[in-house]
């Protein structure tokens, strides 16, 4: 299943993609027309984490995200799926004003975190991003030792007063994402000498420690071979315990197992959001169904 | 017949081979029904024939030209009377200069010896012959090769390969003018260091602190004695290259990272090039702003507080050569920062960490490997300078590590030592090249450790 994972390698900012993909599905009848004003099914939750109200992006002239309205609820695994160039990792880097560091890329709309504004003047983007961290498509380790890429966070936030505290926070970090016990010989090993799947998991490490209250992960998996994923996917189930999560994936079976809800985009439109065994076995929109039917995408 | 018109027929020859071989494989693809039986494309034959045609033609030129002259020379020594043979080597080749110029303008001066004249009828019909010869033997060996060339053209030759590994050939040949040009200078530099250490002991050149070389005509002269030790050059150069990287890494680093981590594209596009246009300022013109303006402002300054400031100070031409470095140094900083990969960037962002951060914590030692490589470049570079320091710096072999002082520089006394009437066989002029030689040493092994570290951390990083 993790095959059809990398065919989506580029979404996060290949917003050239989009016309093709556009061309593609004529054949198949399934024009913006169709698609709903408000997403159906039930994007709105009581008491949410996050909330997203009329939400757009533009790089540039060009729309890649149209008036999404959502929330995600404490808690939660949230799952985003939809085809290639449908701006679900564009609208998942959003959360926590990754796009900031895109040229030309403007946000619009509301988004709040615990009910405050994450555009507010007054607030930090760099809180903001301790508070929403996030986990990328490629294991993106820095070239440092484990135990540095662990502690770079807390480090740079103070969150340990001393050596010993720093310790524990990187021992505890690691064995939450599932690696202590293979790295606990090799700290001072470079991270970025370990595997794929490991460096994916040195990154979850990584922003973990600085104890985030949301997690998004964009594609996490889809660089990953089968027996990696697997780790990562027990991992986000585990997680979920203490974390709320945002998890973009290409693959349908991904969401299926990991998430409580999932989110349709489709031509940067949000089509429909509900529990995600609804969406899977009886979703209400004609697109959702094309789409997880394998239909396209 | 002519060099240049020998070559323009082996041009001219060089492309009707090509036709005549793509020609040629078209016709022996023909009745198979195309050229896609072929194995190659029929212009890959016709490469090949001409490449088979111009290679040897080419080649026998470029001996023949390299080679005649010595060949004639001794033709035409061959010939001369007794008397002329028995001088010796330097008078030989006097006489030999005459006799090319009697050979080339004719001579009316009766006095001249007649065997002389004879001489140059000699050189004039021989050189006839030699191009004559040159054109047959050059033309034959194309023609030969060529012929060969279109005798293989069948459907089943590699001529894609053939070509393909010909070129490969002339790329390692390229390459190789390079190393050897390097081994060629380090020999020369060398022979003649040998030759400066049999009048000079090499201990106290490299180690001797007084610097005035001069050597004696009369035993009695006054200041006869000279005295090489290359001490006060290696601390004047090491005082003024240390003071330009004071100048030139942090303000060369700090802008790349300004350029690279800051700027908008558009401040980006403006102010690169501008500051580009730093390195491309001739030293000369560097070398007056420090003699002239820098120079004068540093002594009247420390004046005004009190400093005895020489006019012409390490300081000075440091600081000068130190801007003259910045775009050196903050074009390859700029160049390394920029490869390091965004995901690095945005793991960092997405951890919470500023911009700042960012660039210390994970920018900067990412690219340190390609910025220390940049830096000992930059090194190289400001051991090398010399016109700065000719015109800032001064003469004065002082041994001082006081940047108000005058030094002096291993690149300018070479510039002293050679410039003006040389005889090449005093230790005077010899020290040049010994000074040349330790220099030549010192930047090899600074850029030796430069790769070493650049690799090093490589290795570590990727």
């Amino acid at each position: 299943m993790s095959l059809t994972d990398t065919a989506d390698a580029s979404t996060g900012l290949a917003f050239g993609d989009e016309p093709s993909t556009v061309q593609e599905n004529s054949s198949m009848d399934v024009s913006t027309s169709d698609i709903p004003e408000t997403a159906v099914g039930q994007p709105l939750v009581s008491d949410p984490k996050m909330t997203m109200r009329n939400v757009d992006v533009f790089y540039g002239e060009k729309q890649a995200i149209f008036k999404v309205n959502l929330d995600i609820a404490r808690n939660e695994v949230i799952a985003m799926i939809g085809p290639s160039g449908c701006g679900k990792s564009t609208f998942l880097r959003c959360l926590n004003r990754m796009n900031d560091t895109i040229v030309d890329c403007r946000v619009g709309g509301q988004i709040e975190l615990d009910e405050n504004s994450i555009f507010d003047a007054k607030l930090d983007v760099v809180s903001l991003r301790a508070r929403v961290g996030m986990v990328f498509q490629k294991p993106n380790p820095f070239p440092k030792s484990i135990y540095e890429n662990v502690a770079y966070g807390p480090k740079i936030h103070g969150l340990a007063s001393g050596r010993t505290e720093l310790d524990e926070i990187v021992e505890t970090s690691l064995q939450k994402a599932g690696l202590w016990d293979e790295v606990k010989d090799r700290l001072q090993e470079p991270g970025t000498g370990l595997s794929g799947g490991q460096q994916q998991r040195l990154c979850i490490a990584r922003a973990i420690a600085v104890s985030p209250e949301v997690i998004l992960m964009d594609e996490p998996c889809s660089a990953l071979d089968p027996i990696a994923t697997a780790k990562i996917e027990e991992l986000i189930a585990e997680l979920s315990e203490n974390f709320t999560i945002a998890i973009v994936t290409h693959s349908m079976q991904q969401a299926a197992r990991v998430s409580d809800r999932t989110a349709y985009f489709h031509l940067g439109y949000l089509v429909e959001v509900n529990d995600t065994e609804t969406v899977f076995t009886n979703p209400s929109h004609r697109l959702t169904e094309a789409y997880i039917t394998g239909r396209f995408g | 017949m002519s060099t240049s018109s020998l070559i323009v027929i082996i041009l001219i020859g060089a492309f009707a081979t090509f036709m005549l071989g793509r020609q040629r494989s078209l016709s022996v693809a023909a009745p198979l029904g195309g050229k896609r039986h072929l194995h190659s494309l029929p212009n890959y034959y016709g490469s090949f024939s001409s490449l088979l045609w111009a290679i040897p033609a080419l080649g026998i030129l470029a001996l023949w030209l390299i080679f005649d002259d010595s060949v004639i020379y001794n033709l035409v020594w061959a010939s001369m009377p007794e008397h002329l043979q028995a001088l010796s080597d330097q008078e030989r080749s006097l006489i030999y200069n005459q006799i090319q110029g009697i050979a080339m303008n004719g001579s009316a001066d009766p006095s001249v010896d007649p065997a002389m004249i004879k001489a140059a009828e000699h050189m004039n019909s021989l050189l006839d012959s030699s191009k004559t010869a040159l054109a047959i033997v050059s033309i034959l060996a194309g023609i030969i090769g060529s012929a060969i060339a279109l005798s293989l053209v069948k459907e089943t030759f590699q001529a894609r390969n053939k070509v393909e590994s010909i070129i490969k050939v002339f790329l390692i040949l390229s390459s190789c003018i390079a190393i050897l040009t390097t081994i060629g200078i380090v020999l020369s530099v060398l022979f003649e260091s040998l030759r400066f250490f049999q009048s000079v002991s090499p201990i106290e050149f490299l180690f001797g602190t007084h610097w005035s070389p001069q050597i004696a005509i009369r035993a009695d002269q006054v200041g006869s004695s000279g005295g090489f030790g290359a001490i006060p050059l290696f601390t004047g150069t090491l005082l003024i290259s240390a003071i330009a990287m004071f100048v030139a890494v942090p303000v060369g680093l700090m802008s790349a990272i300004y350029l690279s981590e800051y700027a908008s594209h558009k401040v980006r596009d403006m102010v690169k090039p501008v500051l580009e246009v730093l390195a491309g300022v001739p030293t000369v013109v560097y070398g007056f702003f420090a003699a002239l303006t820098v120079a004068p402002s540093i002594r009247n300054m420390g004046e005004s507080i009190g400093l005895s400031v020489s006019s012409e100070s390490a300081l000075a031409a440091g600081l000068v050569m130190g801007v003259m470095i910045i775009p050196f140094v903050s074009s390859l900083s700029d160049d390394v920062i920029h490869a390091v990969p965004q995901a690095m960037r945005d793991g960092s962002y997405g951890l919470g960490a500023t911009r700042s951060e960012t660039i210390r914590k994970v920018v900067f030692p990412a690219a340190l490997p390609g910025i220390v490589g940049g830096v000992m470049l930059a090194i190289s570079r400001a051991i090398g300078e010399t016109m700065i320091v000719v015109m800032a710096a001064g003469l004065a072999a002082n041994l001082t590590a006081n940047p108000l002082d005058a030094v002096t520089t291993v690149t300018v006394q070479i510039v002293t030592l050679l410039t003006g009437d040389q005889e090449f066989d005093s230790p005077k002029t010899l020290a040049a090249f010994a000074l040349g030689l330790v220099l030549f040493a010192i930047t090899l092994t600074l850029n030796v450790i430069a790769l070493h570290i650049v690799n090093k951390y490589r290795e570590q990083y990727e």
